[in-house]
């Protein structure tokens, strides 16, 4: 691959359920290596893969919401979340893992990755993408 | 498959991984680098402790390219290059010292 | 260039549809295909959304889905419009990005 693409993974289900969160992010962690312009997106109930304090050891499978604080160091810092689905579900941002990035840019200053952004906006930034994969 | 260390047998898969994550300690480390004919220094140590912290961190083992700048990070940059990691871990720092971490193929490693 | 959207789900199984409709794009496509056609039908609790959606944005079904339901395209919101496979890639085609809201 030689020109840079728009990639934006949209992130729809609750994590433990069904096999789906825990798949995109193997794949964005995969992908991370084609050095593409990755952004995440959390939508419905995509929002509750990012909920904090999550703790499966009475399950006895793999906790991966650490596994999201690394996205960081993936160059995977554009986090989109939507207000709408946050609302309807009672959270606020606040409920959420705060996700950071270094700035390369700034002196590696830490940043946060994770942007509230509404329907209409990231309908937008959704449409401005070159490649699109839900989950 | 596995790996007899102290007359314990560790149940690994068909390339040599630990199975059993939690069953893990540094002698089972070194038998496997014996395996591979690699004599384990602090220098590899180092490598392979910071990679167990990372996965402890992150439940993770990260990609060459995210190690790589960790280590820079951690130990500095005479470290943090993969000139010096590929001459410790000729085989892929990702692949040989996750290894004797331990710890699952980096993902997207094959 | 418009973005094309899929969408394969029953709006009464699954969110696909509301959520395409909530953050699909002015002027972009929406292709209703698999159990997703059902979302095309009239009278539903989801038609008066479909067609306040109508306003900016294009809707297709696949015909040969429709015809496995034994969904008749008489059923339909007035407006949609029904593609054969050919169709389906000629969608496609056209609009080089496709969403897939599976």
């Amino acid at each position: 691959m030689s020109e840079t693409k728009n990639f934006m993974y949209l992130n729809r289900r609750a994590p433990y359920g069904t096999v789906y969160a825990w798949e995109s992010l193997e794949v964005v962690l995969i992908g991370a290596a084609f050095e593409q312009n990755v952004s995440l997106a959390f939508i419905g109930d995509g929002i509750y893969q990012l909920l904090k304090g999550q703790n499966t050891t009475e399950l006895g499978i793999k906790n991966f919401s650490p596994t999201y604080n690394a996205l960081g160091d993936y160059d995977v810092n554009k986090i989109y979340v939507e207000k709408e689905s946050l609302d309807a579900r009672g959270l606020t941002v606040a409920d959420l893992l705060p996700l950071v990035y270094e700035d390369a840019d700034e002196d590696y200053a830490e940043k946060d990755s994770i942007r509230v952004v509404t329907a209409a906006e990231l309908a937008e930034i959704i449409d401005q993408q070159d490649v699109v994969l839900s989950f | 498959m596995g790996i007899e260390v102290n007359g314990k047998t560790y149940e690994t898969d068909e390339e040599g991984y630990l199975a059993n994550l939690s069953e893990w300690n540094p002698e089972v480390g070194s038998a496997m680098a014996k395996l591979d004919n690699c004599d384990l220094t602090e220098s590899h140590w180092e490598v392979i402790n910071f990679l167990r912290e990372y996965y402890e961190e992150y439940q993770i083992a990260p990609a060459v390219r995210v190690l790589t700048k960790a280590i820079g990070k951690k130990l500095g940059p005479d470290k943090g290059n993969s000139k010096y990691l590929y001459e410790l871990f000729p085989y892929g720092p990702g692949k040989q010292a996750c290894k004797y971490a331990g710890l699952p193929k980096p993902t997207g490693c094959v | 260039m418009a973005m094309l959207h899929t969408v394969n789900k029953s709006p009464f199984e699954r969110d696909a549809l509301e959520t395409c409709l909530r953050l699909a794009a002015k002027g972009s496509s929406v292709l209703f295909i698999e159990d997703g056609v059902y979302g095309a039908m009239k009278g539903t609790s989801f038609s008066t959304t479909l067609s306040n959606a109508m306003k900016d944005k294009t809707f297709y079904v696949l015909g040969p889905d429709l015809k496995a339901r034994g969904v008749d395209a008489s059923r339909l919101i007035d407006g949609i419009k029904v593609v054969d496979y050919a169709g389906f890639v000629d969608l496609t085609v056209k609009h080089e990005k496709v969403s897939a809201w599976v």
